[in-house]
C-alpha cells in the first residue's frame, strides 16, 4: 500500500501512544488543528487532551516543560513547528536538556524527544526554511537524527523515546508528501548508524534528510554518464557514524558532502574535517561540498532553487572530482 | 520543650544559623582559593529557604537558582556533600561537576541549581505536569528572584501552570536587585504579586525577613496547592547583605540601605525574640553555634580529604549509552 512520510510519522506516534502510557505529545496546534503538517490528525480524538496537548505559543516553556516532565518520569514528545521557532527554546535545549545528566554527575537524565520541521523548498522565505540541525549537532548531550525515508520516519520515533537522553528529530518539510510503500510489519529502527542507500564504486556522496533524494537523483544522472556513485544517508547527525562513511571512501577514494545547511561552520564542514583527518591517504582527490548558498532563504521560487543544493549542482561537483576518469 | 511550635521555632533558628555560618565559611574558603568560579551568597535571605522548605514533604520537588546553598541545606542535602561540591570534589552532591551554582540531589528531589535566570520555571511546570499525569501526590516548589520576573519564561510558565492547573508553588525571592539593577529600574509594575494575579494565580507578598511569617505563608500556600492542584505565588521580600557574587564591588547600593536591612536580620531578630520570651537563653544559642561550627569543620575536612574525579572520567555521563 502506498503511504506518505506524513502517514509514517503519524503511525509512529500512534504506536508509541498505544505502547507506553508515559508517552504524550505536546506542541502548538498538535491537537484540534491536527498538527501544522497534519502529522497528529485524529490523535486528539483517539487519545484525549491529557496526552495530546495543545500549547500556547510559548516555545521555551513547553520545551522546558517537556524536560521537566521527562525528569518526572514521563516520555514526552514535543513538536516544535519549525526549526526557526526552536530558537525561542534554545535556552532549554542547550542549557538544560543537554547538560543535566553530566552536570548532575549522572543523577538525572532527560528522556525527551523533540520533533521539528526543517529545511527549504516550499517558498516559505527566511524565517521558516532554514536548516539549523547542524547547530544542534554541535551540542554534546543531544542526539540528532534526520529521517529521510519512510522506514526511518516510521521507525526512529520509538527508538528515540526509548533512549534515556534527549533526541531531536528533524523532518525535512518537503518530505511530508513523499510517497512510497512500507511493509505491514514496519517498526522501530536503530538511530546509530549511517546506511548506504545506493552502491557505487567511483565516488561517495554523503548526505542526510531532504537532500538524500536530490543526491539519489544526481547519482542516477551520473550513472548515465558512466560514473558510479555511492550514496550514504547519515541518518544520525550526532553522534556521527564515521565508520560507514570511511569504509565507503576507502573503496571509492573520493567524497562529496551534500548538506542543506550553510557551508561555513556546517555539519558538512565537520564531516569533511573527519574525512581529511581519518582517510587523507585514501583520497585520490580533495573532498568537495555542495551546500546552501550563504544567504537567508529568499521567497521567489527561482531564487530559492538557486540557493539550495540541486541534483545539477551535485552532478557538477562530482564531475569536478572524477573528470579524469570519464 | 514540649510545645511543638516552640520546637519549630528552634529548628528554624538552628537551620538559619547553619546556612549563615556555612556561607561565611564558603566566603573564607573562596578567599583561600579552595572554592572557585562564581559564588553567590544568600546571607540575609535565610528565612526564605528555611521557611518555605519546612512546608514541603519528601515527595515534593524543588527547583532552585544559582543562589541555592540555603535551599540545599534546608532540604536536607548533607553539608559534607554540599561542601565537597563547592570544592568540585567527586564526593560532591553533583559529583563535583556543578559547583556552587549547580547543586543536585535526585534522592531529595532537588533539581538544581539553575544558573540561567528564569530557566528553572519551565522545568518546574514540567515536573508538575508529570506528577499530575501520573496522579502522584507531590507538588513542585520553584524558587527564583525578582530578576526572573523580567524574563519571558516567567510569564510563559505562570500562564501555562494556571492554564493547565498544575501544582506549582512559585516562590519569588524579591531581594530588590537583579545583580546590580534595582527592581524599579527593571519593572514597570513593581508589585510582583500583581503580575501573578494577572494570570489568575492566588498570590501573596510576605515579609521575607521573618521566618515565622514565611513559614506560615508557605504552609498555607502549599496546603492550597495540594488541595486543588493549582498553582500559587509567594513574593518574599528579602535582602542580601553581601554583594551579588564574590566579584561584585557592590557600587549600586547605599551602605545606609544595607545597614537598615541588617537591622531586620532574620537570625538575630529571631534569636532576640526567643531570649526575650524566655524560650531560649544566650547559652542555648551559643550551644547551637558550637554544634554548627563542629558540623562545618567536619564538612570542610570531608571536602579537603575527598578525591578529585579522575580526568579519565571526563566524558562519563554526557550520554547514558
Amino acid at each position: 500500500m502506498t503511504i506518505t512520510y506524513r502517514d509514517a510519522v503519524h503511525a509512529a506516534h500512534r504506536e508509541a501512544l498505544l505502547k507506553d502510557p508515559r508517552v504524550f505529545l505536546m506542541g502548538e496546534d498538535v491537537g484540534m488543528y491536527g498538527g501544522s503538517y497534519a502529522v497528529s490528525k485524529g490523535l486528539l480524538a483517539e487519545f484525549g487532551p491529557d496526552r495530546i496537548r495543545d500549547t500556547p505559543l510559548s516555545e521555551s516553556t513547553f520545551v522546558g516543560a517537556g524536560i521537566g516532565a521527562a525528569l518526572g518520569g514521563m516520555r514526552p514528545i514535543v513538536e516544535v513547528m519549525t526549526v526557526n521557532f526552536s530558537l525561542l527554546a534554545l535556552d532549554q535545549i542547550v542549557n538544560n536538556a543537554a547538560t543535566l545528566r553530566h552536570m548532575s554527575g549522572g543523577q538525572l537524565h532527560v528522556p525527551l524527544v523533540i520533533r521539528m520541521a526543517t529545511g527549504a523548498g516550499r517558498q516559505l522565505a527566511a524565517q521558516h526554511a532554514h536548516s539549523l540541525e547542524g547547530w544542534y549537532a554541535h551540542i554534546p548531550g543531544l542526539r540528532i537524527v534526520a529521517p529521510a525515508t519512510l522506514e526511518d520516519a516510521r521507525g526512529m520515533l520509538w527508538t528515540a523515546l526509548e533512549d534515556p537522553d534527549p533526541v531531536l528529530i528533524f523532518e525535512h518539510q518537503t518530505l511530508y508528501n513523499f510517497e512510497g510503500t512500507l511493509p505491514d510489519d514496519a517498526g522501530p529502527v536503530d538511530i546509530d548508524r549511517a546506511v548506504v542507500r545506493r552502491e557505487g564504486s567511483l565516488v561517495t556522496l554523503i548526505t542526510y534528510g531532504g537532500t538524500l533524494h536530490k543526491t539519489l537523483q544526481a547519482a542516477d544522472a551520473l550513472a548515465t554518464e558512466g560514473v558510479s556513485a555511492e550514496v550514504i544517508d547519515l541518518r544520525t547527525l550526532r553522534p556521527l557514524d564515521m565508520a560507514t562513511v570511511l569504509a565507503s571512501i576507502r573503496r571509492t577514494h573520493r567524497a562529496v558532502v551534500v548538506d542543506e545547511g550553510w557551508r561555513s561552520g556546517s555539519l558538512a564542514a565537520e564531516v569533511m574535517a573527519r574525512i581529511v583527518e581519518q582517510a587523507f591517504y585514501d583520497l585520490d582527490a580533495p573532498p568537495a561540498r555542495v551546500c546552501t548558498a550563504e544567504v537567508p532563504i529568499p521567497y521567489p521560487k527561482h531564487l530559492e532553487e538557486a540557493a539550495l543544493p540541486q541534483p545539477a549542482s551535485i552532478v557538477a561537483a562530482v564531475r569536478g572530482l572524477v573528470g579524469a576518469h570519464v | 520543650m514540649t510545645d511543638p511550635s516552640r520546637d519549630r521555632t528552634w529548628r528554624f533558628l538552628h537551620e538559619m544559623i547553619r546556612i549563615r555560618r556555612f556561607e561565611e565559611k564558603c566566603a573564607e574558603l573562596y578567599s583561600a582559593g579552595h572554592i572557585r568560579g562564581f559564588l553567590h551568597l544568600s546571607i540575609g535571605e535565610e528565612a526564605v529557604s528555611v521557611g518555605v522548605m519546612h512546608a514541603l514533604a519528601a515527595d515534593d520537588a524543588i527547583v532552585a537558582t544559582y543562589r541555592e546553598h540555603g535551599h540545599a541545606l534546608a532540604r536536607g542535602i548533607p553539608m559534607d556533600t554540599l561542601m565537597a561540591e563547592m570544592y568540585g570534589k567527586q564526593t560532591g552532591c553533583s559529583r563535583g561537576r556543578g559547583g556552587s551554582m549547580h547543586v543536585f540531589d535526585a534522592a531529595k528531589r532537588f533539581y538544581g541549581g539553575n544558573a540561567i535566570v528564569g530557566g528553572g520555571l519551565p522545568i518546574a511546570v514540567g515536573l508538575a505536569l508529570a506528577a499530575t499525569l501520573q496522579r502522584q501526590p507531590g507538588i513542585v516548589a520553584c524558587f527564583f528572584g525578582d530578576g526572573a520576573v523580567a524574563e519571558g519564561e516567567f510569564h510563559e510558565s505562570l500562564n501555562l501552570a494556571a492554564l493547565w492547573r498544575l501544582p506549582v508553588l512559585f516562590v519569588c525571592e524579591n531581594n530588590l536587585y537583579a545583580m546590580g539593577t534595582r527592581v524599579d529600574r527593571a519593572q514597570s509594575q513593581t508589585d510582583l504579586a500583581a503580575k501573578a494575579r494577572s494570570y489568575r494565580i492566588d498570590a501573596a507578598a510576605v515579609d521575607g525577613m521573618d521566618v515565622l511569617a514565611v513559614a506560615d505563608a508557605a504552609a498555607h500556600a502549599v496546603a492550597s496547592v495540594r488541595s486543588d492542584g493549582t498553582p500559587r505565588f509567594l513574593e518574599l521580600r528579602t535582602y542580601r547583605f553581601r554583594a551579588h557574587s564574590m566579584f561584585d564591588p557592590d557600587l549600586y547600593r547605599d551602605k545606609s540601605e544595607i545597614d537598615a536591612w541588617k537591622q531586620r536580620d532574620p537570625i538575630s531578630t529571631l534569636s532576640r525574640t526567643l531570649v526575650e520570651r524566655d524560650v531560649a537563653t544566650a547559652a542555648l544559642v551559643t550551644a547551637v553555634e558550637a554544634s554548627v561550627a563542629d558540623e562545618i569543620d567536619q564538612a570542610v575536612q570531608f571536602a579537603d580529604e575527598s578525591d578529585w574525579e579522575p580526568a579519565a572520567d571526563l566524558l562519563k555521563d554526557v550520554y547514558t549509552r
